[in-house]
């Protein structure tokens, strides 16, 4: 074996990548999996799975929530140990008993949530386990010097003494790229690289990873969204349960073939929807200013309305003042100056319980902080912020069968599996709380209703089901105020697009817009359509347009 | 010149009430930096303080007191670890328990073996760390405000002071100098980045947790054979608890923490001044109401002074493998 003596060579060396050139080696796929098993309890995560990665490729792997994607790449970066299976790297098989192996064996990971320490400097987060010694010193200067010249070979520009807190999470990402690269990655796995991403970095991230790949890298790359498939993946392999259903080249396959290998039965990725009737107005917020703790403006001077029978969206980059803008509507947070009407009745000065009295409903963005009390089971949640209705019993006590019948029905009426009022919230699945918690607020017939990130960490059929209900809600004359950071999910449900960038609306977009031209907005680029005379950004446009009609079905089925 | 002589012998005394707070204020800064928070320190401290106590009496050697400390130290703190590391318990819970086995047991042992009411035998000078008069001290006794200090302050402490103030800078080096360090603080700010960069969080914050054993050996010994001749029964009286404040004042930072243990070391030498004496307008201050000060203090102090003191953000939570 011969093969396996270079092989490994190149594994170790950290920059042997390059000479990936030679025939022999060319043919070796860099990971194979074969019959990969891996069990949490009862539950298979992964099931008999079977995996090729070429060499200097950028292979996707897609899967809806739970498909066990996750699950498949921390056995391959050693944060798990598969039950049953054998890993093949660059030909030779291998155990990865820790993350400590796989870095040695060329394997560097990206994960969905980052793994950096928050107040330590960029530098101190690369030399982290490869300090090079046991003082830090020496160590330090060397990756100071590596990072810049990786900074020039990849683009990867960042200043290495920025605490991480201070980066924005684009230069986060950015700072795990380069961790993996420091540690002589050849193979790079990234989880869900754009879920925090702007358009436009999302961009960047895919060029990275493209000049990546000419370099010899092999990429492998976790996500649920088809359109980055389809962008930048050479190959591309769909898991479902836990189970591999297969691979495919990303050029001989579609996005309505992908979406149905994910979910197992045709999905129809478009939302129907007809004209919207906008009538009375029932919320108007003017002027509203919200000030955190430490003085700093979060919500800036921001006025709009919402009529009965629309759906307004505000979209913008997560951690723009979306969400402290929504809390302040809701009463969660008192707004320093301005007002908000709900009705005709000024109630800026209203707490939450009785802005709910006045036709007011909220799905909160975050389910499991505010949304649910995820240790109670799903009858108490279901009441909860209404539990002092008649309806639930008078007095001390609480109308226990009540609760339970009405539970029962909204949970029939939402389609929430397993229908068990009794379960703990906990045990539900993500999208099925997300079910119950659009059960209670949708089911008390609002006036407006105010929600957050309705699809977040939600499967595509659910996604399906969910924008669906919002529909028919506003068809019903009802009035809806959409967060989202989903920038397809925004576009394809709202009538009208507000984008909120830095605290304040930058514009307003009818329901057509553009996604580059709400994503410059996003990014805080005040007028599009003058930038858009630019040769550079108008190349960068027409680039991003050839993807325009696949983004439209990205991301989620939409029914 | 009488204030001024008033002002040195109790920054003098300070200095020696501040370094059991100073030693248990490092240990719980190792300890918390890498994620377990440490409630035992007062229970730990107790076990050494017997340990040092007995071992010196039965053998007359205060060396060996001090390493029979370091182990009964460390033997408590492994036990913390364990139930906290290991088995994922609940962390304030596993210090509480300690600090009650530690004060039950120290007695029950004492009056066993010693049938002092608790107390181990009077220790005889050689038997103790012995204050140590720095050279030249009598020479410069004369000159005016810096012989008395350098006299009366600096020198004339047990070696086991000296060594509490080497602890400091040592720390804030191992702390930001050191591969060691840097592990350190980042498995008590985020210990997936640990893992992932493979590195064992478990084995990162055991050492981590013997380092505050050992820390709290030291403070001790110094209690019962440096400071006094002898454990006594409960004799730390809440000195961990004290330093465990001193470590969230200092915002778990090693050079604040000499700030924050001399502070309170000096209240406490104040409140032991002014015990008795007649002060104006208040009249005489109860004895309960000036032992009661570094308490109310901490408290105002922690409540409102010095700002917002973060702590290490995975503090606490035990470490599990997110699926």
């Amino acid at each position: 074996m011969h093969l396996d003596e270079k092989t490994k060579a190149q594994g170790n060396d950290g920059t042997g990548a390059k000479s990936a050139g030679d025939g022999q080696s060319e043919r070796v796929p860099a990971i194979r999996l074969v019959g990969i098993e891996k069990r949490f309890g009862p539950v298979y995560a992964n099931k008999n799975i079977d995996l090729n990665v070429a060499k200097g490729s950028i292979h996707g792997i897609i899967g809806e929530n739970g498909a066990g994607k996750s699950t498949l790449m921390s056995i391959l970066y050693g944060f798990y140990q598969a039950d049953d299976g054998e890993i093949y790297v660059n030909g030779k098989r291998e155990t990865i008993p820790d993350s400590q192996k796989a870095i040695a064996i060329g394997i560097g990971m990206v994960h969905q949530h980052f793994m950096l320490v928050d107040n330590f400097s960029v530098l101190e987060n690369v030399v982290l386990g490869v300090e090079g010694g046991s003082l830090l010193q020496k160590g330090v200067d060397k990756a100071r010097a590596e990072l810049k010249r990786l900074a020039d070979e990849y683009e990867l520009n960042i200043d290495p003494d920025a605490l991480i807190q201070d980066l924005p999470v684009g230069l986060q990402q950015r700072v795990e790229i380069l961790k993996a690269l420091y540690r002589g990655a050849d193979i790079l796995i990234l989880d869900e690289p754009t879920g925090v991403l702007t358009p436009a970095e999302a961009d960047h991230l895919f060029r990275i990873l493209g000049q990546l790949r000419d370099q010899g890298k092999t990429i492998l790359l976790i996500t649920h969204k088809l359109r980055e498939i389809m962008a930048i993946t050479d190959e591309v392999s769909v898991m479902r349960r836990g189970e591999m259903v297969g691979s495919v080249h990303t050029s001989e396959t579609s996005v309505e073939q992908l979406a149905e290998m994910m979910v197992g039965r045709h999905v129809l990725l478009n939302v129907e929807k007809g004209p919207s009737n906008p009538t009375r107005e029932v919320l108007s917020v003017e002027n509203l200013t919200v000030t955190d703790k430490r003085g700093v403006d979060l919500v800036k001077d921001v006025s709009f309305k919402v009529c009965a029978g629309e759906i307004v969206g505000i979209a913008g980059v997560s951690g723009n003042g979306q969400s402290e803008l929504m809390e302040a509507i809701a009463g969660m947070i008192t707004a320093r100056s301005g007002s908000i009407t709900i009705n005709g009745e000024v109630t800026t000065k209203a707490d939450a319980l009785d802005r709910r009295h006045r036709g007011m409903a909220h799905v909160p963005e975050d389910r499991h902080r505010t949304g649910l009390v995820t240790k109670f089971p799903a009858k108490e949640n279901m009441i909860l912020g209404y539990q002092d209705q008649k309806k639930y019993g008078e007095g001390l006590f609480l109308d226990l069968t009540a609760i339970l019948k009405e539970t029962q029905d909204f949970m029939v009426d939402f389609d929430v599996r397993p229908p068990d009022p009794h379960l703990k919230a906990a045990n539900f699945s993500g999208g099925n709380q997300q079910k119950l918690v659009l059960a209670r607020e949708m089911e008390r017939d609002p006036d407006i209703l105010l929600v957050g990130q309705p699809t977040r960490g939600v499967d595509i059929g659910a996604i399906e089901f969910i924008h669906k209900r919002l529909i028919e809600m506003r068809d019903a004359g009802k009035a809806i105020l959409l967060v989202s950071v989903e920038l397809d999910e925004i576009r394809s449900l709202s009538d009208r697009i507000l984008v909120m960038f830095d605290g304040k609306i930058v514009g307003e977009r009818p329901a057509g817009a553009s996604e580059q031209e709400l994503g410059l907005m996003m990014a805080g680029i005040d007028d599009p359509s003058e930038m858009g005379s630019d040769p550079m950004v108008s190349a960068e446009l027409a680039r991003d347009n050839t993807d325009e009609a696949l983004v439209e079905m990205a991301k989620g089925g939409k029914e | 010149m009488d204030f001024f002589q008033t002002l040195i012998l109790t920054t003098d005394s300070a200095v020696r009430l501040s370094v059991p707070l100073l030693f248990a204020c490092l240990a719980g800064l190792y300890s918390e930096r890498s994620g377990v928070v440490d409630i035992g320190l007062e229970g730990k401290m107790l076990g050494g303080a017997f340990a040092a106590g007995c071992v010196a009496a039965v053998t007359g050697s205060a060396w060996l007191g001090l390493l029979a400390a370091i182990l009964v130290s460390i033997g408590l703190a492994l036990v913390h670890g364990f139930a906290s590391i290991t088995q994922r318990g609940n962390q304030i819970v596993s210090g509480v328990a300690i600090n009650f086995v530690a004060s039950g047991l120290t007695a029950l042992l004492g009056q066993a073996w010693f049938s002092r009411g608790g107390k181990t035998p009077q220790l005889p000078n050689t038997a103790r760390f012995n204050e140590i008069t720095l050279p030249f001290t009598d020479s410069v006794r004369g000159i005016p405000v810096l012989g008395p200090i350098y006299s009366d302050i600096i020198s004339g402490h047990s070696l086991l002071v000296y060594a509490s103030f080497v602890a400091i800078p040592l720390t804030w080096w191992v702390l930001y100098r050191t591969r060691f360090g840097l592990r350190l603080r980042a498995v008590g700010e985020n210990p997936g980045a640990v893992d992932t960069a493979g590195i064992s969080v478990a084995w990162m914050r055991y050492r981590a947790v013997v380092i505050t054993g050992i820390l709290c050996g030291f403070a001790g010994a110094y209690l019962s054979i440096a400071q006094s001749a002898g454990f006594s029964k409960d004799m730390t009286a809440g000195k961990g608890f004290i330093a465990l404040a001193a470590l969230v004042f200092a915002k778990w930072k090693p050079v604040n923490a000499l700030g924050a243990c001399f502070l309170f070391g000096f209240l406490d030498a104040v409140g032991i001044r002014l015990q008795g004496t007649q002060l104006p307008v208040i009249g005489e201050v109860p004895v309960q109401a000036m032992q009661a000060l570094p308490y109310v203090l901490t408290v105002v102090l922690l409540a409102g002074f010095i700002g917002k003191s973060i702590p290490p953000k995975a503090s606490g939570v035990p470490y599990t493998k997110e699926r």
